[in-house]
């Protein structure tokens, strides 16, 4: 009986799994198509849970964003701010007008330099006594206090204070040059904040960013516990680790996108709720700051960091979690 | 060439508790066989060491001349697609249609979906299943799962079918409906191995039996011997 049945199984085994590359290929991107459905589906049908997980990300990653976008503001402002900022040049005594004007266009031909003029000292005498009132003091005078200026107005690409200290130490350099004053002190400082800001948007970009990670990898550990039987079941019919590991990955980047729009709309929000007061405050100023939104670009990188942070933190979950579940 | 070749194989778990101990057989290609003896004997252990869910701590257990303990981690998903396995708890998912339970094995092996319906198809409608596709097998009765479970086993077209007590839960006509499609599978070349320790249901079919005893291979008796 059994002899007559094994001469027919070699005809089986041969017509067995007949899978061509190109048709596995399709099928590959099928079920990504349909994990990703699916998944998606699967956190649509409880609501509740998901809605809730989708506004702790996009509040976290809102965060971050939120300094930076502050922060490029800020560094926008300074840059109105920096173009007000002149380096004063006090020739020595006794400089003639004529090298003084000499200097002064030697110093315009730089090429850190936008505008350079000379102020003779009777036109600073002059503008003084006008400015202040005090003409009958002036007039008091022997002889004339003040030293000729040449005034300074560097260009835009070295209004950073590094630039504008080397600058002032190439101007210190000419004979003539007596002192050079700069009012770095406040734009030195504004820097540094600026500086410390940005490290502190990039602390907390990193401690949200792993508070994410966490948040996605809680999430999905709780959902591979709820589908424990189905991991079980795929591994025992030949699911590769990957086959087990789709649907979670695509649960991450749903999260991860989720978060990240909800971010975008949190920011946009509040950008357009703030714009009206700050650009009235600014225009006090006589300032023709705008206040800059969320440009296409950093929109895309917004959302996109929570779809990264979203896989990753699914990535981790499942690589921890799926080993311990065999069948 | 043996389908399936057990080398003196021992298994024993941390502890010392010895499944099995130094067993020998072989099972040729469209074999039908079962495995009897009582729950511990290791008629489990023996076929978990095919499906390499559990490995051998001695010997060799070898399926189509292929040493399963020089498979890595990677290939074990190839080698559980060549072997359809039954369960007694079915290992069904409630979550999803009798349809798509018996698809999972294809959608796996990434099957194009007109090939995959076919073949569903078939596999249900061999079991007699074919116009519940769309219910959730929550909703059919215990041997109608069992069937579902068959379908998806042999769904994949696999040269080798292990059953792990198909019978436990049934009456003894669903048991004799169940066996029958086992042999049904076999008539066209495929190797059987059923554990059970349902000895009446055995006597009566009349095919080779494999025993085991505290992990021990007891005896033989081959087919057509009663």
């Amino acid at each position: 009986m059994s002899t007559s049945r094994s001469s027919a199984s070699s005809k089986s085994g041969a017509r067995q799994s007949k899978v061509t590359v190109n048709s596995q290929w399709k099928a590959y991107l099928q079920h990504h198509r349909v994990t990703a459905k699916d998944s998606l589906i699967r956190l649509l049908k409880s609501p509740g849970s998901s809605i809730m997980t989708w506004l702790v990300l996009g509040i976290a990653l809102s965060l971050p964003m939120t300094l930076f976008v502050s922060l490029e503001n800020v560094k926008q402002l300074s840059r109105v701010w920096d173009q007000s900022s002149q380096i004063s040049v006090y020739l020595k005594k006794g400089v003639v007008p004529r090298l003084a004007q000499g200097l002064s266009d030697e110093i315009q031909a730089l090429p850190q330099v936008t505008s350079a003029y000379y102020i003779s000292p009777e036109l600073a005498l002059k503008e003084f006594s006008a400015a202040t009132g005090l003409s009958d003091v002036v007039e008091g005078l022997e002889s004339n206090p003040l030293p000729g200026v040449i005034s300074v107005v560097p260009s835009l690409a070295s209004q950073d204070a590094k630039a504008m200290e080397k600058l002032q130490d190439q101007l210190m350099h000419f004979v003539q040059v007596e002192s050079v004053q700069l009012d770095l002190l406040w734009v030195k400082r504004l820097y540094q904040f600026m500086e410390l800001g940005q490290r502190m948007v990039w602390a907390l970009a990193l401690l949200l960013g792993l508070a994410v990670l966490l948040i996605i990898g809680n999430t999905i550990r709780l959902s591979i516990e709820n589908r424990r039987d189905e991991i079980l079941v795929v591994k025992l019919v030949g699911g590769t680790d990957a086959f087990v590991r789709r649907p979670f990955l695509y649960t991450g980047i749903w999260f991860g996108l989720g978060g990240g729009l909800i971010a975008w709309f949190l920011l946009s929000l509040g950008l357009y709720w703030l714009s009206g007061p700050v650009e009235q405050l600014i225009g006090l100023y006589g300032s023709e700051f705008v206040l800059s939104g969320l440009g296409v670009k950093d929109s895309l990188l917004l959302i996109c960091d929570g779809v990264v942070l979203g896989w990753l933190g699914a990535w981790l979950a499942v690589s921890r979690h799926l080993a311990r579940i065999n069948p | 060439m043996a389908h399936v070749r057990f080398d003196n194989v021992s298994k024993s778990y941390p502890g010392g508790h010895h499944a099995l101990s130094g067993v020998n057989f072989e099972i040729n290609q469209g074999e039908i066989a079962f495995l009897t003896g009582h729950s511990g004997a290791g008629k489990s252990t023996l076929l978990k060491l095919i499906m390499l869910m559990e490995k051998a701590t001695q010997g060799q257990v070898l399926v189509d001349g292929v040493n399963l303990s020089r498979l890595g981690n990677s290939q074990i998903p190839y080698h559980r697609r060549r072997v359809g396995v039954v369960f007694q708890n079915h290992q069904l998912l409630f979550d999803r249609s009798v349809f798509e339970n018996v698809a999972l094995p294809l959608r796996i092996s990434g099957y194009s979906s007109r090939d995959l319906e076919r073949r569903v198809r078939a596999a249900l409608d061999k079991v007699g299943l074919l116009k519940k596709e769309k219910q959730s097998p929550i909703e059919l009765s215990g041997g109608e799962q069992q069937r579902i479970g068959i379908a998806r086993a042999v769904v994949n077209k696999p040269s080798l079918i292990l059953a792990d007590e198909p019978t436990g839960n049934l009456d003894p006509t669903l048991s004799a409906e169940i066996m029958r499609l086992f042999e049904q599978f076999n008539d066209v070349g495929v190797s059987v191995l059923i554990a059970s320790h349902d000895l009446p249901l055995i006597d009566r079919l009349d095919h080779r039996v494999i025993g085991l005893k505290d992990g021990r291979l007891l005896n033989e008796r081959p087919a057509g011997g009663l």
